[in-house]
């Protein structure tokens, strides 16, 4: 019985150590396969991964219009407060007050692009952009207001 | 046809002609600059090689900046080397500190003697050539063992006694594999070995106990140049660099190179045993494809089949995780030995009862 074992032991060893062999020599003769991007050289065709996760910024539609409620969530998400938001009452036409955003502000240079305020965001509002490309020569750059100037929520968003 | 050995008869004759009885002394110092030379350039090549092969196996694309395709990226790096620092540290053994990288180049170099490069072309074909190896190869361990303990740095000590565990252990695995050659060949001459496998490799002549000798050398020599997977020696995880962590500058450099020239030696001796060292690959009774097979340079054959073990080395070295202490002694002790051993006795079996063709 020991040595039965013991030749299985020797067959299944080389055998793994065959099949991981196989894959490294199915990437050393396609170098197809390669993923590395020579960044600086290529910076027009760059191809970024879907989830890349540059930078936080707020969606607004084609009428300034965003999704933000100014409920918070995002801010209490944040593990390293790079989130903060200003509220402030609207008065709606049948003139009961409405909680409603006044300023978002985002501090990109605490941001650890850890995606905890884009997953707590009940109603889409945020999204991680694609840029990455954020040295600036004043730190005051990175703290950044992502609502746009005049825009309101959108119709419906609760 | 191209041939280094005519080259070499001419420049006897020349040197006979010119300088009487110094020549010996003479060849002697030819020798010594080639082998230099052949260091400085297997060192640049071999390195470069080595960053590419790891960097396609790992979906990248290595070095490509320094001259067209990164081919001078060596070459920077030697020279960075050379205008380094060389730091010593502060309560090191400062004689040994500095011979161990000498040493480790020095059993380097001894091992160059034996080796066929092409058909007559042999510094010195001593007639204990296998055995004269494999006594040289372990003086490495000294010089590796030397440059831990006079560092004066823990982790540079683990390592140097790790690599010493390693190189003992793995040494019977390769003597015996080697054995099964000697024992086949009838003689331990390298150029009797090459001459033996006139009408074939060993490794096709000797059916499967020689392959399995020849895995288990490959895996032995792969353990006595502590490269990955049993590069516990360096373990730069566990122990930051091992034996060489306190040297830098041009000590490091030699470390570095002998490192390299060690696997090229290697891989030249197994290319050597298995797989016919310079000789054409010829199949029995086939005339014109064994003399078209003749055409190409015998040097040509012989570094093609040691760039082949050196590239079989790397993919070793870049698709396998390294291996505990334990597990490195029990595969040597508890696997490759008792098996290299078996083995040995069916060939010699073999070689008694003429199976092999």
């Amino acid at each position: 019985m020991f040595i039965k074992e013991y030749i299985s032991d020797v067959y299944q060893g080389v055998r793994s150590l065959l099949k991981g062999m196989k894959k490294t020599g199915y990437y050393f003769v396609h170098p197809s396969e390669i993923i590395t991007q020579q960044y600086p050289d290529n910076k027009d065709q760059l191809v970024l991964p879907e989830r890349f996760r540059g930078e936080v910024v707020m969606t607004h539609d084609e009428n300034n219009e965003h999704a933000c409620t100014g409920c918070t969530a995002c801010e209490l998400a944040c593990p390293n407060g790079t989130i903060k938001i200003i509220t402030k009452f609207d008065v709606t036409p049948e003139g009961k007050k409405k909680k409603a955003l006044d300023t978002f502000i985002y501090h990109l240079e605490l941001c650890t692009m850890c995606n905890l305020c884009i997953e707590a965001c009940p109603t889409s509002a945020i999204k991680m952009a694609q840029t990455f490309e954020h040295s600036v020569f004043n730190r005051n750059e990175l703290t950044k207001k992502l609502n746009q100037p005049n825009s309101k929520i959108r119709e419906g968003v609760e | 046809m191209f041939s280094f050995q005519q080259w070499a008869a001419t420049i006897h004759q020349w040197l006979q002609m010119h300088t009487g009885n110094w020549v010996v002394f003479w060849e002697c110092v030819i020798i010594a600059l080639l082998a230099i030379t052949l260091f400085a350039v297997l060192g640049l090549v071999l390195v470069l090689l080595e960053r590419k092969v790891a960097a396609h196996i790992q979906i990248r694309l290595g070095p490509n900046r320094v001259g067209p395709g990164g081919m001078l990226q060596t070459v920077a790096d030697t020279l960075k080397l050379l205008m380094k620092e060389g730091l010593v540290p502060d309560l090191a053994d400062k004689f040994l500190f500095n011979l161990a990288p000498f040493i480790v180049m020095m059993a380097a170099m001894l091992l160059l003697a034996p080796i066929a490069f092409a058909k007559g072309i042999q510094i010195w074909d001593i007639n204990i050539g296998v055995l004269y190896v494999s006594a040289v190869s372990s003086i490495s361990v000294i010089g590796i063992l030397m440059a831990g303990w006079s560092s004066n740095n823990k982790y540079a000590m683990l390592g140097a006694m790790r690599s010493g565990a390693q190189i003992v252990s793995y040494e019977l695995s390769a003597g015996f594999s080697v054995l099964c050659i000697v024992v086949l060949s009838g003689s331990l001459q390298i150029s009797d070995i090459i001459a033996a496998q006139e009408n074939g490799w060993w490794i096709f002549k000797g059916h499967i106990p020689v392959i399995i000798s020849f895995v288990i050398f490959i895996i032995a020599v792969t353990a006595e140049t502590n490269r990955a997977p049993f590069d516990l020696a360096e373990a730069e995880s566990e122990l930051t660099a091992g034996f060489h962590t306190e040297y830098s500058g041009m000590r490091f450099a030699l470390f570095f190179l002998a490192e390299y020239i060690n696997i090229f030696i290697v891989c030249a001796i197994g290319a050597t045993l298995y797989l016919g060292g310079w000789m054409p690959l010829h199949i029995a009774n086939w005339t014109a494809f064994n003399s078209i097979m003749d055409y190409i340079p015998s040097s040509v054959w012989f570094m093609g089949k040691t760039f082949a073990l050196i590239l079989l080395i790397m993919w070793f070295r870049w698709t396998f995780p390294r291996l505990r202490v334990d597990q490195l002694l029990t595969l040597e002790w508890k696997y490759l030995l008792p098996i290299g051993l078996f083995n040995l006795l069916l060939v010699t079996l073999m070689a008694i009862q003429g199976w092999h063709f």
